[in-house]
């Protein structure tokens, strides 16, 4: 025992570290992937986040809400088997009932609400609406993934492998871009649409949504893939000057192999960020062609055609057109939002 | 086949033209390589040296038929590297480091990845444990944390960025590695780390290399044998103490009295060469010799004929048409 006033030197306090004590002075930083910190700067976007939820919230509701609902999107109040029309049940205001309902109402049973009113057929505007969603979310979420895999893969081949095939398939890309967009939506759509398609699809669940929407998808497939895959090889031309895919070369790596593992992670922020934007765009197509007859066929709606409908009535029933106007515009801007979000965070140029 | 006598690398009037379009449809061959030989034995170092645009790096990029050689022929082992399947064995015993330590990894790939891509590539492990200890065994090699296996490239800094890059050069057990520049990005403490760890390297695998840079210092320091490029030919290829002490060619001569020396005395002393005017592009090389513009010693025969690439003493090959008036 060392007396308290000694001034002998504890040998003990100078001899070196174990290996657990330096274990513990070693501070290691858990290791960061660039999508984790782009997630966590996409986080801090209040905007972004929010639109996300939006989003969410829109399509979670477009998916569960048919299977409760007591209504179906073509049922005609009003008709019943073995009775005449009822036609109190057209053109019903929001959250009033039709002559029957009412008097259940007046028996003391519950009735569901129609939230939204009827239409002049007698169907419950709600889910009409809801459908109207449901399909125009997923034109727009399919029709970006078929834009995305022809984007991809044709930007990608053009820019790896150079030369002579680049530039046959830029004059094309060129060509394509050039045409009036529109026009070649109208025209495609209205061709396929009747003639062709419409046969060969009758009697296959496909008939549901129609030859028209079908023919949007081949609209999409055809036309739009051309800005993706002009951004593809771009990034592309630009990633295959690294040194790293030269060094892949240098083992080597065969092309299909440096495409997979090397430029296309490399350009996948960039790709996400245009086909969420890619979304609203194809949403908006689908919208007007819908609105100028061109979209859904006619028992099922799509917030196009809700709004086409809702003309006729416009002065007397203007919410038929506000409701499903509201709706496109809330899907479009949150996913523009959310898209501009992605873009502040995913983009390494605009971090840097 | 593999004895002393037979060099591992053989490297025959190497040629590496680019066409570079002068108008909407002609072309004019810019002569990155034209016409240069040489060889490597088993276990050696060969500097290259050269200014900047000589073409340095694209001999060691087209050595290892990262370029298809526009001419000449390269033979490895005895043996000519020519069809696919020659290249593809090629490919497992010759492997490269890049200059750049920052643009030669893939910011997307971990280390471990980065590490291991020559192996995926050629199919070299049978497990995944077995692919996990190799990458741990070579990331010991170059003195790196096995437990930054898992990392991504940017969380490290130059000289460790390119110990990865020299760990993925030896995941295949190369007996050639082409070294571009390796160190000349790096800072002078980490140049010295790195390049002790390519000596060491050296004797513990048995590696011969081909070690390109512009640092003359370093390459003296690491080279067995030293080869002088200006654009585009190799004008000089000796010893490393050869070349440093007695330098033949005008160039050499000039390269070598720019290297700065620590003693200011002996600096003083010594006679800087300074050459007037710059390098002309490859794509207007003069004729002749290449190197007459810029000659003090040239005369009209330079400007004719291209002097032949001779040995002058035992294993010392200068090409000047004056030679021996110059250094008598």
């Amino acid at each position: 025992m060392k007396k308290p006033f000694s001034l002998q030197v504890d040998m003990d306090s100078f001899l070196p570290a174990s290996a657990e004590e330096k274990e513990y002075m070693v501070q290691m930083r858990p290791s960061t992937t660039f999508f984790r910190d782009g997630v966590k700067r996409l986080v801090k976007n209040k905007i972004a986040l929010i639109s996300f939820i939006v989003i969410v919230a829109i399509t979670v509701a477009a998916i569960l809400i048919p299977a409760f609902w007591p209504y179906s999107y073509d049922q005609m109040l009003g008709v019943q088997p073995g009775r005449p029309v009822d036609a109190s049940y057209n053109n019903l205001k929001p959250m009033t009932y039709g002559r029957t309902e009412q008097k259940l109402i007046d028996a003391g049973e519950d009735v569901f609400p129609h939230l939204f009113g009827t239409d002049q057929h007698g169907r419950d505007y709600f889910i009409r609406v809801v459908y109207g969603t449901r399909i125009s979310l997923a034109v727009g979420f399919f029709a970006s993934i078929i834009v995305l895999i022809i984007g991809i893969t044709i930007g990608a081949i053009s820019g790896y492998v150079g030369g002579k095939v680049d530039l046959v398939i830029m004059r094309i890309v060129d060509i394509i871009y050039s045409l009036p967009d529109m026009l070649m939506v109208i025209l495609l759509a209205s061709v396929l649409g009747v003639s062709r398609l419409g046969e060969a699809i009758e009697g296959t669940s496909l008939e549901r949504i129609g030859g028209n929407i079908i023919s949007l998808f081949i609209v999409f497939a055809i036309l739009y893939w051309v800005s993706m895959a002009r951004l593809i090889r771009g990034q592309i031309l630009s990633l295959r000057e690294q040194e790293y895919v030269l060094a892949a070369q240098a083992t080597g790596a065969r092309s299909g192999w440096i495409i997979r593992k090397h430029l296309i992670p490399n350009c996948i922020s960039v790709v996400i960020i245009s086909t969420a934007l890619q979304i609203p765009n194809a949403i908006f197509t689908e919208s007007y062609l819908s609105f100028l007859g061109l979209g859904v066929n006619a028992p099922m709606s799509s917030l196009g055609s809700l709004a086409s409908d809702a003309l006729n009535g416009i002065s007397s029933y203007p919410y038929r057109l506000v409701i499903p106007a509201i709706v496109i515009s809330l899907i479009v801007l949150s996913l523009n939002l959310f898209g501009d979000g992605l873009r502040d965070a995913f983009d390494p140029k605009l971090n840097a | 086949m593999a004895d002393n006598q037979t060099p591992l690398v053989d490297i025959r009037h190497l040629k590496e033209y680019f066409y570079i379009s002068t108008g909407p449809f002609t072309t004019k061959p810019l002569k990155a390589v034209d016409d240069v030989s040489f060889t490597i034995r088993r276990g050696e170092t060969l500097g290259l040296v050269g200014e900047s645009g000589c073409g340095k790096t694209t001999v060691g990029r087209t050595v290892l038929q990262l370029y298809k050689p526009t001419g000449g022929e390269i033979w490895y082992d005895g043996k000519q590297v020519k069809t696919a399947r020659d290249l593809k064995e090629f490919r497992t015993k010759a492997t490269m480091v890049f200059q750049d330590p920052y643009s030669s990894l893939n910011p997307r790939m971990t280390v471990s990845d980065i590490i291991a891509e020559p192996l995926d590539v050629h199919g070299l492990y049978k497990t995944k444990e077995e692919r996990r200890e190799r990458v741990l065994e070579l990331m010991q090699y170059v003195g790196l944390n096995s437990e930054h296996a898992s990392r991504y490239a940017h969380e490290f800094s130059g000289g460790q960025r390119q110990r990865i890059g020299i760990a993925r050069s030896l995941s295949v057990n190369p007996e050639f590695i082409v070294c571009d520049e390796p160190v000349s990005a790096l800072d002078v403490s980490i140049q010295a780390q790195v390049i002790n760890m390519f000596d060491e390297l050296q004797d513990k695998l048995g590696l011969t290399y081909l070690f390109i840079a512009h640092d003359l210092l370093v390459v003296r320091h690491i080279s067995d044998r030293i080869a002088v490029m200006y654009l585009g030919k190799m004008v000089e290829l000796a010893d490393a103490d050869e070349i440093y002490g007695h330098p033949l060619h005008p160039y050499s001569k000039s390269l070598i009295s720019a290297v700065p020396v620590p003693d200011p005395r002996t600096a003083r002393a010594n006679q800087r060469i300074a050459l007037k005017g710059d390098i002309p592009s490859p794509l207007n090389a003069p004729s002749g010799c290449p190197f007459r513009t810029r000659c003090p010693y040239a005369t009209d025969a330079c400007a004719e004929s291209m002097p032949e690439f001779k040995e002058v003493s035992s294993g010392h090959f200068v090409a000047c048409h004056r030679t021996a008036e110059i250094n008598s």
